[in-house]
């Protein structure tokens, strides 16, 4: 059965790694919903979160060879029940329908959760982090009533719920297994 | 050692410093600084000029295989580098440690489409084990290191270092090499103790309560310099063992316990009785579609271990009971240690009844054939006895390809070199001159087909150029006869497009420079191989075989190993 999983990868920060994680999706026909690379909380490791919607059992697969790459430091596979995580959407609306005076474009942006981040006598940009199912519920209104004219929403940013964290540990046994090997 | 000194004097100082004496390549413009330097090591460096880049590839992939040692070769950039993209392709999937290493137009020059710029990093990466593009000459030693340390660590496999030109120029204040020891991200095997302890003891329990037990015996055996380890596990437990394709040689041919060969074109006993055996222990090998063919039927009674140095094998193709991590030449001791004395006499003997039905129904047709027409069989029998079993066997791919595999006879390991996962056609002839040039004491026989001679041709001027004493014989059936086999077998004998009309090869060879001869009939066979093998240089033995012969034992396409069949009286 295919659901949503949240591959994690860990690696050094090297040129051309992502295109050597991507082809792994690629020639798997897997595609790739969402991708986020940003810094870690270890300097020079790079953590990158890539949303598939796929059985266990190829997602297993896929981050076992993920996990052998050269670069790679780590690969681990989540589903969303393990993970607290969030996206970030911005909406571009005429500011005319904030300027009106009757607050309703306000008033569903506080109901959802969003804010005004600009505003201008030309237009608004508006902000949401939530699930994909929020900001898209929030687009949906914006672009039905109020003519939202730009929708972007980020890849996706998560943190385990587990009070272990793998990666401390695994960088701890990493050392500890290099610090045997002469130079 | 501290001197000044270009990038490409670099490369070269850093391929002495890994040992190496051989490479394989061919020159142009983006690599010419590089073969310039190399022009002043000619008397520490041999360097093989081959006709085609796909031939350096192969032939460093064949000097790997029988040396153990990574094979380095050289191209330009653009047409250069993509024509060693069939044979990084062939060494990935067949695990061949190989350093390639491409010119590249200059650096401030990368991505304007300048003259024979591709981008040979991005085109490699699916089929690489690691890449790296150098555009500054101080970062040459040290990629050259971890090139070899990849490549050769592990699971080995193909490297690639692409060295834009402007670093090949540039200057180094001071060289200074040091091997390469860890990567912080890489760990090309983990340690067995304590981790696999555990498993190690759960195998040994299954392992002595097992009634039918099996090893499948891979590649993996030989790369990790395992063979003894191995005897002396079957030994000690009495399994029988049968080989893969790239297992062939770790074992020798006559040991009690060997089998023979596993899958599609295997023996008749393993095929068989992987569906009976209670117990499967895969050592170094993977579970490719040819030894499997259906999963879902296969070996359905069998607890399965897997000894292998790759996790991401385990469970990828079959569900094991046990995996053990970790490099074979550790964990077969530790087990063997734990495993009880034991000794499986009757289901050995079951095996043997096989070989019997196969002797009778398929070996004796193709050894002792009662036709005009010379078979594939005989002429590689012939051969190998001729070469006391001692020789090293190279082939091509097809039909030849599996009869020798099937009956060529090895004495001692790293002595057979095959294209298996990739099944590259070509791969034949430069993959000869690397395993002579790997063991140039050694007779080096190549079988090759009609069709996959033709694709590699030119390479015989390289081994007139270098005076490589490989002895080729052409398995000419005047068809590309594997594909042929299966149109008649699985596509109404529709011959469509496997005929050829060839060339006069022994001219042919002759034009090279190579001495050449044909035979045709049995009574010219025996003195048609002696004369080869007599001749001192590289000669090509021009066979003509039988036009239509398949190859059997067969398991079909999508069957179970079980219903291998002996004979096509079964396929409508
Ligand atoms: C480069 C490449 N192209 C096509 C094939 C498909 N193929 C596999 S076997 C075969 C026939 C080989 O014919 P030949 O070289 O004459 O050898 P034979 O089977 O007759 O021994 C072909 C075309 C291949 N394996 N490799």
């Amino acid at each position: 059965m295919k659901k949503e999983f949240n591959i994690t990868i860990f690696s050094e920060n090297s040129i051309g790694l992502l295109n050597r994680i991507t082809i792994n999706f690629t020639r798997r026909k897997i595609n790739i919903e969402s991708l986020t690379v940003s810094a870690s909380a270890y300097q020079g490791i790079s953590k990158f979160i890539i949303v598939v919607n796929d059985t266990e059992e190829r997602v297993q697969r896929v981050v076992a060879q993920l996990d052998k790459l050269v670069d790679v430091l780590k690969a681990y596979y989540n589903t969303n029940e393990s993970l607290i995580y969030q996206e970030i959407a911005l909406y571009k609306v005429p500011s005319e329908y904030l300027l009106n005076g009757n607050n309703v474009v306000e008033t569903l942006v506080r109901e959802s959760g969003a804010r005004i981040l600009e505003i201008n006598n030309q237009y608004a940009v508006i902000e949401k982090t939530g699930h994909t199912d929020e900001t898209q519920a929030l687009f949906a209104k914006l672009s039905k009533d109020f003519n939202c004219t730009q929708f972007v929403r980020s890849g996706r940013i998560a943190i385990t719920r587990s009070p272990v964290e793998k990666l401390s540990v695994f960088l701890k046994e990493r050392d500890a297994m290099l610090s045997q090997i002469e130079d | 050692m501290v001197k000044s000194v270009t990038g490409s004097q670099a490369v070269i100082l850093s391929l002495l410093e890994e040992g190496i004496d051989t490479i394989f390549g061919y020159p142009g413009g983006a690599i010419m600084p590089i073969y310039d330097a190399l022009y002043d090591y000619q008397d520490k460096i041999t360097h093989i000029l081959t006709r085609h880049e796909q031939g350096a590839v192969h032939a460093a992939e064949g000097y790997a295989k029988v040396s153990g040692k990574a094979g380095v070769c050289f191209a330009t950039s653009g047409p250069g580098a993509t024509n060693l993209i069939t044979g990084i392709a062939d060494a990935m999937i067949d695990s061949v440690p190989l350093v390639c290493i491409t010119g590249q137009v200059a650096s401030p020059m990368l991505g304007t489409d300048a003259f024979q710029e591709s981008d040979v990093v991005g085109i490699s990466m699916p089929v690489t084990k690691w890449n790296y593009q150098v555009t500054c000459a101080d970062e040459i030693p040290e990629a050259i290191a971890k090139a070899f340390y990849i490549a050769q660590s592990g699971r080995p496999g193909p490297v690639l270092l692409d060295i834009a030109k402007d670093a090949q120029f540039q200057k180094i204040d001071a060289f200074c090499y040091k091997k390469c020891r860890k990567i912080r991200s890489y760990i090309p095997e983990y340690p067995v103790e304590p981790t696999q302890t555990g498993n190690i003891k759960s195998a040994a329990a299954i392992i002595d309560a097992a009634q039918k037990p099996m090893v499948l015996l891979g590649q993996g055996v030989i790369q990790a310099q395992a063979e003894a380890e191995l005897q002396a596990f079957i030994e000690k437990t009495g399994i029988p063992a049968a080989w893969t394709l790239l297992g062939l040689s770790a074992l020798p041919t006559d040991h009690p316990l060997n089998v023979g060969m596993l899958g599609m074109h295997g023996n008749y006993g393993p095929n068989i009785k992987t569906n009976e055996a209670d117990l499967l222990i895969a050592i170094g090998m993977r579970f490719d579609d040819r030894v499997t063919s259906d999963v879902k039927s296969y070996a359905r009674h069998a607890r399965i271990i897997h000894l292998e140095i790759d996790p991401s094998e385990i469970n990828k193709i079959v569900k094991t009971d046990v995996a053990v991590l970790g490099n074979v030449k550790k964990t077969l001791p530790l087990l063997t240690a734990a495993v009880h004395k034991n000794s499986h006499d009757a289901w050995l003997a079951e095996f043997r009844a096989c070989d019997k039905i196969e002797f009778d129904s398929v070996i004796s047709k193709d050894l002792h054939p009662a036709k005009d027409g010379l078979t594939m069989g005989e002429v590689v029998r012939m051969v190998s006895e001729m070469t006391h079993d001692d020789a090293i066997l190279v082939t091509d791919v097809g039909q030849q390809q599996m009869v020798a595999a099937r009956y060529f006879r090895f004495r001692r390991s790293r002595s057979c070199v095959t294209s298996g996962g990739l099944g590259t056609m070509g791969y034949g002839l430069p993959a000869a001159i690397g395993a002579q040039l790997a063991a140039p004491d050694r007779t080096v026989v190549v079988f090759v087909g009609d069709g996959g001679f033709q694709m590699t041709v030119q390479e015989l001027g390289t081994m007139v150029q270098n005076k490589l004493p490989i002895k080729i014989i052409l398995l000419n059936n005047n068809f590309l006869g594997m594909v042929r086999q299966w149109q008649e077998l699985f596509f109404d004998k529709r011959y469509s497009f496997t005929e050829l009309q060839n060339p006069n090869f022994v001219m042919i060879a002759n034009g090279f420079g190579m001495d050449a001869h044909k035979v045709s009939h049995r009574d010219e066979l025996v003195e048609g191989v002696r004369r080869m093998l007599e001749h001192d240089g590289p000669y090509l033995l021009d066979a003509i075989v039988e036009k239509e012969d398949n190859v059997f034992p067969m398991v079909p396409a999508g069957a179970s190993v079980s219903d291998i069949l002996l004979d096509n009286s079964s396929i409508k």
